[in-house]
Order: C-alpha cells, then structure tokens, then sequence
C-alpha cells in the first residue's frame, strides 16, 4: 500500500514537471499555430547549460539556475529571429518540419558537446531526500513541485489578466485582428518561443538533477503529447490536467505491471492507449475550444 | 467605353473646395495597389480626409473599398498586397509601407468588415486589448466611457462570440474608441445588421465622431445612410474615385440616387430603361 502511495505522489511530482513542459508547448501552439517537435530539446539544453555552468564555472545552483533561465531566454528569441521568422506565411507543415529538423540538430550538437553518456549534476542540497508524511521525496522534487506551481499561476494570471498575455491570445485567435489592434506579431512569436524555452528549462534542469543529464531528456517532449493532446492542444489548464493525469496514468501502470502482470514497460505506453481512448470520447481534448459558431 | 474612360478621368476627381481653416488628416494621392504582384486593384486613388469629419466612401461591390482601407492601415500586408504607387500621408507624414502595428500607434484604427471581435475573449477583454497601444493611465476611465456609450456590453459576462451581430458591432466600435485613435477607417458598421440596428450603430458613429473629436472614414454598402451621417463622401468604381463632393451634393446627384438611393429621374422608372442605361452608362 505505501508502495501505491509512494508512485501516486511520484506519479503527481512528475505530472506536474510534464504539465509545465505541456505548457510551454501549448504557449507556442497557442500563439504560432506550430506545433513543435523540438520542445524536449530545450529541456535538454537548459539541462545541459545548467550543469556546465555548475561544473565547469563551479557557480552554486543558486547562480548557475538563473543564467540559465536567461541563457533560455535569449536563445528562445533568437532562434525564433533566425530560424522560425523567415518562415513566417509559409504553411504550417513546413514550419513543423523545421522543427523536427531543429530537433535532430539539437540532439546532436548536444552530444558532439557533452558526449552521449548520462552525467550527473552536482549535489545541490544538503540532504538529497528529504521525509513529507512519512514518504521519502527527493527534495529536488520538491522544489520542482512548488516550481510547478508557481509557474503554473503565473501562466494563468499572464494569460487572463497581463497585457501582453491578451495580446498573444488575440495572436492566436486571428493573426490579422491582431495587428489591427497595434499588437505586433512577430513580437509575440519571439516571445511565445523564449518563455516556453525558459519554463522548458526549469523542467529540463529538474529531471536532470534527479535522473543526470543525457540526451534520454529529449524523451519529455515526446511524453508531452499525450498531455497536450489529452487537454486539448490550445489549452493552459488542460496542458497542466493532462500532465498530472498522464504522470499518475505512468506510475499506476507501472504499480499494475510490476504486482501482477509483469508485462514489462506498461509505463512507458499507459499513456498514450489512454490517450486513444480519451479520443474518442472527446476529439477536442479535455479542454479544448471548440469554435464558436453563431447560427 | 475607351473614350469616355479618359474624358472622365480628366475632370472626375476635383475636389470641391475646403474651408482653410481644415486641415486635411488624412490624403491619399494617386495610389495603385496590387495584390499578389499581379492583381491590380487600386489604380490611382486619390482621396483627402479633413480633420473631425466622417467621410463616405461609397461604392459597388469589387470596387476596391475594403482596399482602400486596408492601404491605409497597412493591413494589406497581411493579404499580400502593396501600394506600388503614389502615397498616403497622415498629419503631414508618409506612412505607406509601414507595419499595421505602428501605424495604429500614430493614431489610426481600422474596425474591419465583419466585426472580427476575438471570440473566445470576453468584452472586457476585448475592450481591454483596444487599448493595447496606450501606456496612459486613462485606459480606466474610457472602459468606463465606452460602456457608457454601450450599456449593454456591460451585462455581457460571457464569451464575445456569443454576442449578437449588433453587440458585436458596438464591441468593435467600443475597442477603436478604447485605442483613443485620431482616425478611425470603419469597414461596412451595417453589414448584416437589423434596419433598427443599423439606425442606431449610425447614431453612435455620429455621436462618438462628435464627442471625441474622431474623424471617421466610413466605407458603406448602406448609402443612403453614409450621406446622412457624413458630411462629405466619394464614390469609386473600378478601383477609382468616380465622383465626390459633400455629401449635400451626392444626396442630390441624380446618378448617385439611381445607383445607389434607389428612384431618380421619371423617364427611368421604367426598369427596362433602367436595365439598358446602366450597360450603357457605366461612372467611367
């Protein structure tokens, strides 16, 4: 029974990490229409960033975690200046690809620069679990969880009430309403690109400290489309549901094989049969919006 | 046709005098605009703006009205199109080719055809998101004016696509007002729209042109009540200014009462003359 309990809680601690990672990619589907393909990469190269910043430089987390977040920053509008704005009134499916391409680069800038064998971050805190209601959590879960969720208000207040949360919304309903309004658009891509590489970072560098850093990281982004999908491509609220639900689904199908049935990797594919399912029912995910129609 | 084609031409477009003392907001002079480098809409265009009126344009469907706008408020970039020729200048600078975004902080707002309010936004965020541009702290108090101008856009809670095709005209026009605009170019306010509902949007652009001192460039299928409010107007053809003058003078024009009022002279009453004279008779 603790054992159950123990994969709910790491079930919900690691659905909050996909939900924020789901949100960073529906940011960008929101604004931009595109989906992409190289979302995992960024956590792969926040990771990678943070730990050669803390083993190379030798800076404490507490300085090398915040370059990081802006290296991110930077490196999210940048390549959506060079890379993705050319392609600005090209269809869609092409600025897709361009992400499948990104991410191949991605893949294999990262281990031509740090190798292909996983490494491990340096200790960050003094004790590495800490004890929540008689559970053992790593506290880097911790932190990641109260991140989580900090992230996650914050993404719900910027999106209902700030300026510019409004503006990338009207972007996304109607590129050309937008800029009647003043709104400019290719402000809002580079934007959508750089928070939603920054909150991937977060994520990337969380995972990495538990597990080390390896390109196994890139694997988030593929897991986040069962969450996306699941609440609805163009919903925040839902990117976060179905992170959680998907990070539960793993872990209950993981405590289902390992009990009785013994099938091996249930874990990995729960989600995505749930995701089929779900599908059906509900062909515009959990959340999403149907278009409004006057009749 | 060739011939009449240039004699028009030559002595259409004269501007009937302005008092001096108004400036001209807005010109537009001698613009050709091609859509997709070879459809060619506009072909020499020209029309003037005074400060603090609303100005008519008028015209047939196809004749390049929406166009015309949408050069002005460098929307037609999001189409493909671009203004080859002549320019446009507001206050005394140039500003074609500019990006829309910029051109709406100079002080020019378009309320496209159709509404375009952002459906799965509320009002108050729509409204909100009229003011995107201003960084004043008054951004408040106009929330406020424009509700008062609109009370019924203040019960609205829910969702903007579930409002009315009238409620949603007047959240249109309420979020130009909120970008406290010097110009607003209003693309068919009655498209769609009950005659009541037409008679009180026309009230409105009326009162807000009045009250805020914004001058309008209102493009109309609805011509009988443009020449009410207006009080200048233009009518184009084939992507040209064909005729203009007050709008007294269009009102009383017989051509422009066929064509567009409805009625006109005895002796083409009958529909079958009607029918001939207007395959004769085209404005160029």
């Amino acid at each position: 029974m603790t054992l159950l309990f123990q994969l709910l809680v790491n079930g919900l601690i690691v659905g909050a990490l996909y939900g924020v990672v789901a949100m960073s990619f529906v940011l960008i589907y929101k604004a931009s229409r595109i989906v992409n393909f190289a979302q995992g990469e960024f956590l792969l190269i926040g990771a990678w960033t943070c730990w050669w910043l803390l083993t190379s430089w030798q800076l404490p987390f507490w300085i090398g975690f915040p370059i990081t977040l802006v290296f991110m920053l930077a490196f999210g509008v940048i390549l959506q200046i060079v890379v993705l704005r050319p392609m600005i009134g090209e269809p869609i499916i092409s600025v897709i690809m361009v992400t499948i391409g990104l991410s191949i680069v991605f893949q294999a800038a990262m281990k031509w620069m740090f190798g292909v064998f996983a490494k491990p971050f340096p200790p960050i805190f003094a004790s590495p679990t800490m004890n929540l209601f008689g559970l053992e959590v790593q506290t880097v879960y911790v932190m990641s969880l109260l991140i989580s969720i900090l992230i996650m208000a914050g993404f719900g207040w910027f999106f209902k009430y700030s300026r510019t949360g409004l503006a990338m919304r009207a972007t996304a309903f109607d590129q050309q309403v937008a800029q009647s309004l003043g709104i400019s658009v290719r402000h809002m891509f580079a934007m959508s690109w750089a928070i939603s590489a920054m909150v991937s970072a977060v994520a990337g560098v969380t995972v990495g400290v538990v597990n080390g850093v390896s390109s196994a990281l890139s694997f988030f982004g593929i897991k986040v489309f069962p969450a996306v999908i699941l609440g609805g491509l163009d919903s925040v609220i839902g990117a976060v549901v179905g992170g959680l639900i998907v990070g539960v689904l793993e872990n209950m199908a993981h405590y289902l094989d390992s009990q009785w049935l013994n099938w091996g990797n249930m874990y990995e594919i729960a989600p995505f049969y749930v995701l089929i399912a779900i599908l059906m029912i509900k062909p515009y995910g959990l959340f999403g919006t149907k278009d409004i129609e006057r009749v | 046709m060739l011939t009449t084609a240039t004699a028009a031409s030559t002595n259409a477009p004269v501007v009937p005098p302005v008092t001096a003392a108004k400036r001209m907001m807005l010109s537009v002079n001698n613009i050709e605009v091609v859509y997709n480098d070879v459809i060619l809409v506009l072909r020499g265009l020209s029309l003037e703006v005074p400060e603090g009126e609303i100005v008519a344009l008028l015209g047939a469907n196809g004749a390049g009205k929406s166009t015309t706008l949408k050069a002005i408020s460098g929307l037609l970039k999001t189409e493909d199109g671009e203004v080859t020729r002549g320019d446009i200048t507001f206050n005394g600078e140039r500003i074609n080719g500019i990006d829309p975004d910029r051109i709406v902080r100079k002080g020019i707002f378009q309320v496209m055809e159709g509404r375009r309010i952002i459906a799965d936004m509320t009002c108050l965020e729509n409204l909100r998101l009229g003011a995107y541009t201003r960084r004043d702290n008054g951004v408040k108090d106009d929330l406020d004016m424009v509700f008062s101008y609109f009370p019924r856009l203040k019960e609205r809670t829910g969702l903007a696509g579930y409002l009315s095709g009238g409620e949603q005209q007047m959240l249109a026009i309420g979020r130009a007002m909120m970008a406290r605009p010097k110009l607003i170019l209003m693309d068919e306010p009655s498209m769609g729209l009950s005659p009541l509902m037409v008679k009180e949007v026309f009230s409105i652009v009326q009162q807000i042109n009045k009250d805020l001192g914004v001058t309008i460039l209102l493009v109309e299928q609805n011509a009988r009540m443009a020449l009410q409010a207006a009080s200048r107007g233009y009518i184009m053809e084939n992507g040209k200014v064909v005729l203009d003058g007050t709008a007294e003078e269009l009102r009383n024009n017989e051509d422009v009462k066929e064509f567009y009022l409805g009625g006109g002279n005895e002796e083409r009453k009958s529909f079958k003359n009607l029918k001939s004279f207007k395959r004769r008779k085209r404005w160029i």
